[in-house]
C-alpha cells in the first residue's frame, strides 16, 4: 500500500511530530514499503480467533486501594525532571485559552 | 589464569571468596580495560567509576567478613542505558533525554545492587532500543570488538560489545524483538531473553510493552543464569510480571540432554540465510545430539508471520508509549509560543529518524479506519501463533535455530533500508510474539565473525533453556574465544 504526501502529513500531525521538508518523501517511501510488507497479514485466516491480550496469561491484576507515599527524594527528582516547575507542580503552557 | 577482566562471573565469584583477588582489583581491571579499548569500541554512554570503586570496597568488606550477598557480590557489570539507575542519567541514547537524571532505580537494577553487583557503566543502544545495529544511537555507533568496521548488533549492542571486549563480566539488556540475542550472536557472547513477565519492567523505558523483556548477557549460559536469578521475580510495581510459582524448574538436573526432544523448525532455516551460518548451526545441533538430545524436524507454519505481526504490534505500542515525551513532563522542551508547537518541536527535534518512523507507523495503524486491518488483525495472528507454538511444544522440549540469518555486517550497510534491517530479526521476533524464553550462544565463526545458536523453550521453562545451553558449552569452547583488541 502506498501512502500519499498528504497522508504522511496527516500521520505526522496525529503523532505530534515536526518533519523536515526533505523527510516527507523519505518517510512516505519507507512507511509505504513497511505497510506493504505487513500487508501479508491480511491473508491469514483468523476466523474464530480471539485477539491476544497478555501473552503469558496474566489478567486483572489488582492491588489494595490504599494511598502509598513516594519518598521525598524521588518526588523531588520527578518534579525537577520537568522542564518547568512551579512549587510542587509541573508548569505547562495553557491548554485552554 | 586468565586476565581478571576476562573471567566468567562464576570464576570471579569463586576467586573473590577464595581471596585470590579483591573486588577492587577486579573492578580496577575492568575499568583499566575500558580505558584501553573504549575509544575503539564506544560501548558505553556513561562510566560510573567513582560509585563503582566505592561499591567494590563495600563488597570487599562484606567478603572479608564472610557476609557476601550472593554469587554476584563484588562482580562488575553494566546496564543498558534504557534502565533507570539512581546517580546516573538515563538517556535511551536519545537527544530527547540527554540530560535526564534517573529519579529512582529500575527494579532489575535495584535487585542487582541488592545482590552486591558493582555497576560500572550505562551501555549504548539504538535510540529507545529501536534498531538492530546500535547505529540509531544519538551518541554515536558502537563497533564490533571482533572487527571494528562491523556493527555489534542491536539494540543492546553496547552491552554485548562491552562484555565481548572485557570491560565487564556481565550485563543487562532488554529484548523486544531480539535486542539481547542478536547482539550476543554478533559479538560472540551468551544472551538470554527470559519468559515475558519473568523480570520486572519497572524502570525500563517502555518501548512495546507487550513484547519488552529485560534479560542478561554473560560469557557463559551459567553466568546469564546467575544474573537472571538475581533480577527475576514478581514485582508489585509491574502488574504484568508473573508469579514465581509459575516457574518450571529443570526436572532432571545433571541428566545431560538425554531424552530431550529438540525441534528444528523448517521456517527458521529459510531462504536468505547465509549457508555457512546454517552449516555452523547444524554442526551445533549435531553436538546436542551427541549429548543425548533427539533432533526432530518440525513445522511452525505461522512463524513466517512473526516479523509482520511484530512490525504492526511494536510500532503501535511505541506510538502510544512514546506519547509521554511531550516536552512538558521531562526531557527536551523546545520553547515555542504555544502548547501544540512545543509538542511538535520537542518531539521533532528530540527523536531521531527511526523512532519517528516507528511512531508514525503506529499512529497510522491505530488511526480511525485502520485499527481493525492492522492492530486487531495482528493480535489475532499473534494468538494463532501462540496456539501453534504451544501445540508444537507438546511434541518437543526445545526449538533450535540460528539467532540471525547472517553474521555482523558492515557499519552503514543497511542503515538506509529499514526492511533489510528489520529482516535481520526474522528468527528472534517470533519468540517475543509468543512470550517464550530463548538464549543465544556462540557456535562458531564465519569469515572471522561469531555465529549465534538460538535455543527456545516453553514459557517459564527458562531453566531448561539455560541448562541445555550450559551442557553445550561444556563440550565446546566457542564461548571462550575472545577478540584481539
Amino acid at each position: 500500500m502506498s501512502l500519499s504526501r498528504e497522508e504522511i502529513l496527516k500521520i505526522a500531525n496525529l503523532a505530534h511530530l515536526k518533519l523536515a521538508e526533505d523527510e516527507i518523501e523519505t518517510f512516505r517511501a519507507q512507511l509505504s514499503s513497511v505497510l506493504e510488507y505487513v500487508g501479508q497479514l491480511s491473508e491469514v485466516d483468523v476466523r474464530g480467533i480471539e485477539p491476544a491480550a497478555h501473552i503469558a496469561g496474566v489478567s486483572n491484576v489488582l492491588r489494595a486501594d490504599e494511598v502509598k507515599t513516594t519518598p521525598t527524594e524521588v518526588r523531588e527528582a520527578l518534579l525537577n525532571a520537568a522542564p518547568e516547575r512551579e512549587g510542587d507542580a509541573v508548569k505547562v503552557k495553557a491548554v485552554f485559552r | 589464569m586468565n586476565k581478571l577482566y576476562a573471567l566468567t562471573i562464576a570464576e570471579a565469584s569463586k576467586g573473590l571468596r577464595a581471596k585470590s583477588f579483591t573486588s577492587l582489583e577486579l573492578t580496577g581491571a575492568c575499568l583499566e580495560r575500558l580505558r584501553a579499548v573504549e575509544s575503539q569500541v564506544h560501548a558505553t554512554l556513561q562510566v560510573l567509576d567513582a560509585q563503582a570503586l566505592q561499591d567494590a570496597k563495600a563488597s570487599d568488606r562484606r567478603l572479608a567478613a564472610g557476609e557476601a550477598l550472593g554469587p554476584l557480590d563484588g562482580v562488575p557489570v553494566m546496564v543498558k542505558d534504557n534502565m533507570q539507575l539512581l546517580g546516573s542519567r538515563t538517556t535511551a541514547a536519545s537527544k530527547i533525554l540527554e540530560n535526564y537524571e534517573s529519579p529512582f532505580d529500575a527494579t532489575a537494577v535495584a535487585k542487582l545492587k541488592a545482590a552486591g553487583a558493582v555497576i560500572l557503566a550505562k551501555t549504548n543502544l539504538d535510540e529507545f532500543a529501536m534498531g538492530s545495529s546500535t547505529e540509531t544511537s544519538a551518541y554515536g555507533v558502537t563497533r564490533n570488538p571482533w572487527n571494528l568496521t562491523k556493527i555489534p548488533g542491536g539494540s543492546s549492542g553496547g552491552s554485548a560489545a562491552a562484555l565481548a571486549s572485557g570491560m565487564c563480566l556481565g550485563a543487562l539488556g532488554s529484548d523486544t524483538g531480539g535486542s539481547i540475542r542478536q547482539p550476543a550472536a554478533m559479538c560472540g557472547v551468551t544472551g538470554f531473553k527470559p519468559t515475558y513477565g519473568r523480570v520486572s519492567r519497572y524502570g525500563l523505558l517502555s518501548m512495546a510493552s507487550s513484547l519488552d523483556q529485560i534479560g542478561t548477557f554473560g560469557r557463559t549460559a551459567e553466568d546469564a543464569k546467575l544474573l537472571l536469578e538475581a533480577i527475576e521475580g514478581k514485582d508489585p510495581l509491574d502488574s504484568t510480571s508473573a508469579e514465581t510459582s509459575r516457574y518450571v524448574p529443570r526436572k532432571r538436573e545433571g541428566d545431560g540432554l538425554k531424552g530431550l526432544r529438540v525441534g528444528l523448525p523448517e521456517e527458521f532455516f529459510s531462504e536468505g540465510m547465509d549457508p555457512e551460518v546454517r552449516e555452523r548451526v547444524m554442526t551445533a545441533a549435531k553436538e546436542l545430539e551427541k549429548l543425548g538430545a533427539e533432533l526432530v524436524d518440525v513445522k511452525f507454519p505461522s512463524a513466517k508471520y512473526g516479523l509482520p505481526v511484530y512490525y504492526v504490534i511494536m510500532p503501535c505500542e511505541v506510538s502510544a508509549n512514546l506519547s509521554r515525551y511531550d516536552g512538558m513532563r521531562y526531557g527536551l522542551s523546545v520553547p515555542t509560543p504555544s502548547l501544540k508547537e512545543t509538542y511538535f518541536a520537542s518531539r521533532g527535534e528530540g527523536f531521531g529518524k527511526e523512532v519517528r518512523r516507528r511512531i508514525m507507523l503506529g499512529a497510522h495503524a491505530l488511526s480511525s479506519g485502520w485499527y481493525d486491518a492492522y492492530y486487531l488483525q495482528a493480535q489475532k495472528v499473534r494468538a494463532k501463533m501462540k496456539a501453534e507454538f504451544d501445540a508444537l511444544m507438546q511434541d518437543v522440549d526445545l526449538l533450535l535455530s540460528p539467532t540471525a540469518p547472517s553474521v555482523a555486517w558492515d557499519l552503514g550497510e543497511k542503515f538506509e533500508d529499514p526492511i533489510a534491517m528489520y529482516l535481520t530479526d526474522i528468527y528472534t521476533v517470533t519468540v517475543n510474539v509468543v512470550g517464550a524464553p530463548a538464549v543465544s550462544v556462540p557456535c562458531g565463526f564465519v569469515r572471522d565473525m561469531p555465529v549465534g545458536l538460538q535455543l527456545i523453550g516453553r514459557q517459564f521453562e527458562d531453566a531448561l533453556v539455560l541448562d541445555a545451553a550450559s551442557r553445550y558449552q561444556e563440550v565446546t569452547d566457542w564461548h571462550a574465544k575472545q577478540p584481539m583488541l
